[in-house]
């Protein structure tokens, strides 16, 4: 087993960013203009990496499947954006943020990243202010912020409900700027299929043209992959429904490690299933936990009154509610992370307090925000706060004002007001914190071939915080990678353009054009959608919210037998050469279902529990955290980086140990 | 419920298309629009026909990739959702319901009901920003105070997805809301005070070059458009455009 060079510069943690950047080699602006840098995909972290990148004067050429940059799903995040910022003055600092990050973590992330990560963090907020980011403001005519789980302070800056769209406009308008001087290829409606290694470096790509279907080679002295996270690979999730693992588990097979595939984000806010023809999930911000109380009937009879719809849930009275989060967690209450509210939910719904037909669904609850804000703005405004129908119409316009939008989503969606009644929710597959392996640099185990953004595993270890998604992306893009690069660039001053004639470029088209042929060939007798929402099924059965032996074992082996039935029977559709999106899902779902075992594999292996990856194995057995999850630090205290070596299960597991010097390693509580 | 579908199919951009009928049943009425439309393209599929193309993404209203013209209206009969949120319990059992593209000479169809909207990014790509480096070293967040009232509004005005529904909805063709969005959204702005003449007339060139029309105060586009953009960003733009242009 070789082990992984993390390259985290000497020093002491708080410096070791600054000085790093004191001394890594520059590239000087006239010998920027030669070289070349792919992005593939345009959202937060792509966005904001390919704009930086082209106004340092690299010539970009950015990817994406969509048909603008804009929509790219980082658009869909909703609750914020953390910046150790400090501004409402109460005890926020670089350090916390980066404890708390790593404590959220479940200790599984790198010190070192995250403490660069928290370091820049309040450069985001100016640098987006700068760009004309409509964030929250209050009367006073400065920055507002809220509070997000897993924290004790308030330092989520946020526009509404609506914070990645704004932010993601953000680097949209950063790129438009540079497109529009030239040094920023567009190419929307692209697909990248495969990276195209030479001599041992990333130096190229082959993209399917959606509209056309023409495959093209396209050549750069580095490639950056920021195409986002898997959590697709269980067919239903927040993720859009485009967002694909390809680019990702192409870059895997040619070389780049896989670290950590089990670490998934199930969101404890979404609203429950429906039926199942449901094509997606919807979140419901995190950020309704400010003003949310979560809670199911203490008592069985009502929970079967509610379900045979004889009682609803506003006739429950205070004391027949268990409020279980405030129950258990009584420090954090309904702010805990959201591992840990998920798995709470499951534990009550799993117990049989369920509150819809299926049994998948808990109440959030806004009747006491809407009392509280009430009372206050009727008491500024001089009014009779006693005057209870006032009070609610006062509260609830508040509450409208802070998550309108959001409040709007839920009753479309559900056709019930969330206004009079409780929401429901349950939890759902948001966010993948495992993904591939990169060192300080965010260089991947292929020289010149980077991950940014969801696409990396860097930053989140185990569980990844609220508002700290966007954090990432854009530190990333807009102050990590423009910095690493340039260090691996001053080394191709001379290497002029890179041709796309030669046998690596002629090997890797080839091979992407008889797997098209494949597909559209086969003639099967089963849809893409098929194939997907079984192996969605095996993985949110058995690869979900708990995990063990025995069902990761038969994941394995389920998800081997579905992908051999797929590559026999599955029938596309139509022809190579045209706009074909039976064909795109049917390249996704393949690599989906490579990624799918290796994610189990990787369970498999680590019998601990820890953060999103939870075994029923290893649970504390007694004192306070009873049935609270039980890590091992022993044995397992280091990043699981995954060798392709062909089939999934060939794979060849490569451990970088994590150190922590800053911090102590403890039992993560929220008591 | 079961429902009869007329959906415009058309190969290529350069085919003719005609609008062609199938029926769809057992729809439950919590399905999205775009969930019944996944049913009959599995029947297509399942049947060895090609499946309705049309463009979708993120499935909660916020990415602007859905479209479709149904029944006469952008994003359909309900108010204040793209099509992507519309739920068929908006309609009734035995309807027939007719799925038409986006239609405007600047979004030219590629297949079926997906049409090609990068005239709207051409139009950003004129001056939807301000321009400032991503260095990092701007001035603290907090050192230009803006009146909540102008951040609030000029909030508004950015939640644009620019899906292109106001255009679809006008029958000008008229981009006049998607580009007086951005144009208000900076104009209420410190930030955007500097480059504001020459953003609103090099935005407004673009739109006129891309072949979209002109804005005749009907206010169509205000009713569809899902994220209820206001036509007060119209007149705004128009302000900053005579401003722009008289000097």
């Amino acid at each position: 087993m070789s082990t992984l060079d993390s390259k985290i510069p000497k020093g002491p943690l708080k410096d070791k960013w600054t000085s790093y950047k004191d001394k890594i080699n520059l590239v000087n602006p006239a010998n920027k203009r030669n070289i070349d840098v792919i992005v593939v995909g345009t959202g937060l972290a792509g966005g904001s990496a390919s704009a930086t990148l082209a106004e340092l004067g690299y010539n970009v050429k950015a990817f994406c499947y969509q048909d603008s940059p804009r929509r790219a799903h980082s658009i869909a995040a909703q609750g914020g954006i953390n910046a150790a910022k400090n501004y409402q003055g109460d005890g926020d600092s670089v350090y916390r943020l980066f404890y708390d990050t790593v404590k959220g973590g479940d200790y599984r992330s790198r010190e070192a990243n995250v403490y660069r990560l928290a370091e820049v963090s309040a450069n985001i907020i100016d640098q987006c202010v700068a760009q004309g980011v409509p964030f929250a403001r209050d009367y006073g005519g400065l920055l507002d912020n809220r509070s997000f789980g897993g924290v004790l302070v308030s330092r989520t800056f946020y526009a509404k409900g609506q914070t990645g769209q704004q932010l993601l406009l953000g680097a949209y308008s950063a790129m438009n700027r540079q497109i529009a001087r030239g040094k920023i290829q567009m190419h929307n409606r692209h697909e990248m299929l495969d990276v195209v290694v030479v001599d041992g470096k990333a130096r190229g790509i082959i993209a399917r043209n959606l509209v056309t279907g023409e495959i093209e080679r396209h050549s750069a002295h580095a490639v950056v992959i920021a195409s986002g996270g898997y959590g697709n690979v269980y067919f239903l999730s927040t993720n859009a429904m485009g967002s694909n693992a390809t680019a990702a588990w192409k870059i895997h097979k040619k070389g780049a490690y896989f670290a950590n595939p089990c670490y998934t984000q199930i969101h404890p806010t979404c609203i429950p299933r429906s039926g199942d023809y449901q094509s997606k999930l919807t979140l419901m911000s995190e950020s309704l936990r400010n003003d949310g109380r979560i809670w199911v009937p203490k008592n069985m009879d009502d929970v079967k009154a509610i379900r045979e719809g004889k009682l609803k849930p506003t006739q429950i009275a205070e004391e027949n509610r268990d409020y279980y989060l405030e129950r258990r967690y009584p420090a954090f209450g309904n702010l805990v992370p959201r591992d840990v509210a998920s798995r709470a939910a499951k534990e009550r719904c799993d117990a049989g307090y369920g509150v819809n037909a299926t049994g998948e669904a808990v109440y959030l609850d806004f009747a006491s925000a809407i009392q509280r804000y009430g009372k206050e703005e009727a008491l500024v405004k001089g009014l009779d706060a006693s005057d209870a129908k006032l009070v609610k119409k006062l509260g609830q316009d508040i509450v409208k004002a802070k998550y309108g939008n959001l409040f709007q989503m839920y009753e479309k969606i559900t056709d019930d007001n969330p206004y009079e009644t409780p929401m429901m929710i349950y939890p759902a597959v948001h966010y993948t914190m495992g993904g591939i392996w990169v060192d300080y640099n965010l260089m991947t185990t292929v020289p010149g071939l980077y991950a940014i953004g969801e696409a990396n595993f860097s930053d989140h270890g185990a569980n990844r915080l609220g508002a700290s998604a966007l954090m990432q992306g854009l530190a990333d893009g807009y102050f990590v990678l423009p910095y690493t690069i340039g260090d691996y660039l001053s080394n191709d001053i001379r290497t002029g353009e890179i041709s796309t004639d030669s046998p690596e470029f002629e090997e890797a088209e080839k091979s992407v054009k008889d797997t098209i042929e494949k597909f559209i060939n086969n003639k099967g007798s089963h849809s893409v959608d098929y194939f997907h929402k079984k192996l969605g099924n095996i993985m949110w059965n058995k690869c979900g919210m708990s995990r063990n032996e025995q069902g990761l074992k038969e994941a394995i082996q389920e998800i081997k037998e579905l992908r051999e039935q797929f590559w026999k029977e599955v029938n596309v559709p139509g022809t190579a050469n045209e706009f074909n999106k039976e064909l795109e899902k049917a390249g996704r779902v393949a690599d989906f279902l490579e990624l799918g075992e290796l994610f189990a594999k990787d369970a498999l292996h680590r019998t601990e529990s820890c953060g999103g990856h939870f075994r029923e194995e290893s649970v504390e057995t007694d004192g306070e955290q009873k049935g609270e999850a039980l890590r091992d630090d022993q044995n397992f205290a280091y990043v699981a980086a995954w060798e392709y070596k062909g089939e999934p299960s060939d794979a060849v597991l490569h451990k970088e140990q994590l150190e922590f010097n800053d911090i102590e390693l403890k039992q993560r509580s929220y008591k | 419920m079961n429902l009869t579908l007329k959906i415009w199919r058309q190969k290529g951009p350069k085919d003719q298309g005609k609008m062609v009928d199938y029926k769809v049943s057992d729809i439950s009425e919590h399905m999205s629009f775009l969930e019944m439309l996944d049913v009959l393209n599995e029947q297509l599929i399942e049947k060895g026909e090609e499946p309705v193309a049309f463009d979708h993404d993120c499935r909660e209203g916020i990415c602007g990739m859905c479209s479709l013209y149904i029944n006469g209206e952008a994003h359909g009969p309900d108010r204040g959702v793209t099509t992507c949120q519309l739920h068929m319990r908006m309609f009734n059992d035995g309807d027939t319901i007719y799925i038409e593209p986006f239609r405007a000479k600047a979004f030219p169809i590629i297949k079926d009901l997906t049409v090609d909207r990068s005239a709207f990014d051409r139009i950003q790509h004129a001056g939807g920003y301000v321009s400032v480096n991503t260095s990092g070293n701007t001035q603290d967040a907090n050192a230009i105070p803006i009146p909540k009232d102008d951040a609030d509004k000029a909030f508004d005005a950015a939640t644009c997805i620019g899906c292109g529904a106001c255009v679809a909805s006008c029958k000008n063709s008229s981009a006049m809301l998607y580009v007086s969005a951005k144009v208000s959204q900076f104009a209420l702005l410190p930030q955007g005070q500097i480059e504001a003449k020459d953003r609103v007339l090099n935005m407004v060139n673009q739109m006129d070059l891309e072949g979209f029309g002109n804005c005749t105060n009907t206010g169509a586009c205000e009713v569809e458009c899902p994220k209820g953009i206001s036509l007060e960003n119209i007149a705004r733009m128009n302000r900053e455009f005579l401003k722009a242009s008289i000097k």
